[in-house]
């Protein structure tokens, strides 16, 4: 999991603190019901200012994957997990799969070779 | 949101220098903002304005909607951080955090105690003889301690080393978020700061070249690289602040593209890349020289 935001990155600091809370709901560091950090974590985390900290939190609140306890803090929703899933899963073939096979084609490596691959590092 | 500072068509000669020229911007009220530039750019000149330190040559200044110049209401209110700050003869450490104390409404001597135990200083020492980190460490905690409603940091840090100013950035940080003012901060280590600053004003020569939501600045341009004939055709028509080519390859900086733009870009096999606030601002203050042809896209 990458912790880092920003500077490697041309997109802005909100939309990556959104994705990496979402991430660690895909992977079950943030199980539903658990408490997520504060925005004044978040922020003193990241070391970036905590109006952009709130603004990727408020991304997933909207969405309902977050929702907030008054007084209390913010937390993940049930279900949040399948939401996030099926997020990633929309966005998984441009950002992975297009990629991999524009490469692939560069380098000559036809489709069935591909998915040979694809077959062999699945099966490790 | 309210404004804490409005400045309109503000103007300040020194004889015939223009120092600040017909510059109009505005603070809102709860930020850090960055006010950023070259040195000579007219940085300090437009604080010390803002602070009544300065007498304007034109236009307004006005600060909780009044003029900071000789109105104590404002200035109890006002914080001013000067990296070239003069005291006293003989006035040591201790002494100008006393003072401080003393004149900052809102100073925290808890807060204060826990500064002086992070950064440092030796308060018994002639500040005279203090070295510049020593004399930026008193600074920065006078700025932090005063929780003053309206900070101004001029180049706060020019002395501290790469960890005392991530303890600065730490310590404003939770300090901000637990009590939350207005912090303009001035720097030329812009790309340390770049995630702290809600707004970013850029001044060079005297006058206001960029005045964004840092946020937005940060996906104003990207970088695009990739075989020189695809980078051309992609890159006509847009806006371009730089160019560079090896060989077959090209490598732009240009400005104003959108997700699909983006999306559009990689698919015609360019590799896009982030331009940090600092190589935007490089390349907006022209600070290039025929040794860098290319200062924006390195």
């Amino acid at each position: 999991m990458n912790l880092e935001v920003a500077v490697d990155d041309g997109r802005p600091i909100f939309v990556q603190i959104a994705e990496q809370i979402e991430g660690q709901i895909v992977d079950g560091t943030m199980p539903e019901e658990s408490q997520v950090p504060s925005i004044n974590e978040l922020a003193a985390f990241h070391r970036i200012n905590p109006a952009t900290a709130l603004k990727g939190v408020n991304v997933l609140v909207e969405d309902g994957v977050l929702y907030k306890r008054r007084g209390i803090g913010m937390f993940v929703a049930p279900g949040a997990r399948e939401v996030a899933v099926a997020r990633r899963r929309e966005g998984f073939r441009a950002k992975y799969v297009r990629p991999l096979v524009a490469e692939a084609s560069h380098l000559s490596i036809t489709p069935e070779q591909l998915s040979e691959m694809i077959r062999k590092e699945a099966g490790q | 949101m309210t404004a804490v500072i409005e400045v309109e068509h503000l103007t300040k000669t020194f004889g015939k220098v223009e120092a600040v020229r017909d510059v109009s911007f505005s603070f809102a009220e709860g930020g850090i903002h960055g006010l950023l530039g070259r040195n000579g750019a007219g940085k300090t000149t437009l604080m010390k304005l803002m602070t009544g330190q300065e007498f304007l040559t034109s236009g307004t200044v006005k600060v909780f909607g009044q003029s900071p110049v000789e109105n104590a209401s404002v200035l109890g209110r006002v914080c001013f951080i000067n990296e070239s700050q003069v005291y006293p003869e003989n006035f040591r450490g201790k002494h100008a955090l006393k003072a401080a104390s003393q004149f900052f409404v809102n100073w925290d001597e808890e807060f204060a105690r826990e500064l002086i135990a992070d950064f440092g200083p030796p308060l018994g020492r002639p500040i005279k003889k203090m070295s510049r980190g020593q004399r930026s460490a008193i600074g920065v905690i006078i700025g932090l301690a005063s929780r003053a409603e309206l900070t101004f940091f001029d180049e706060p840090y020019a002395g501290l080393d790469a960890v005392a100013r991530h303890m600065f950035y730490d310590h404003l940080l939770a300090d901000f978020s637990r009590n939350p003012r207005t912090v303009v901060l001035s720097t030329h280590l812009i790309d340390e700061a770049s995630n702290l600053l809600d707004r970013v004003v850029v001044i060079d020569a005297g006058e206001i070249l960029i005045d964004a939501d840092a946020e937005q600045l940060r996906v104003e341009a990207v970088t695009l690289v990739g075989k020189a004939s695809a980078v051309r055709e992609f890159a006509a028509g847009r806006e371009v602040l730089g160019i560079q080519q090896l060989a077959g390859m090209a490598s732009v900086t240009v400005t104003g593209l959108d997700d699909d733009d983006r999306q559009a870009a990689r698919e015609a096999g360019l590799e896009v890349g982030p331009v940090s606030l600092q190589q935007l601002i490089v390349s907006r203050t022209g600070g290039r020289t025929s040794a860098t042809k290319e200062g924006a896209a390195s």
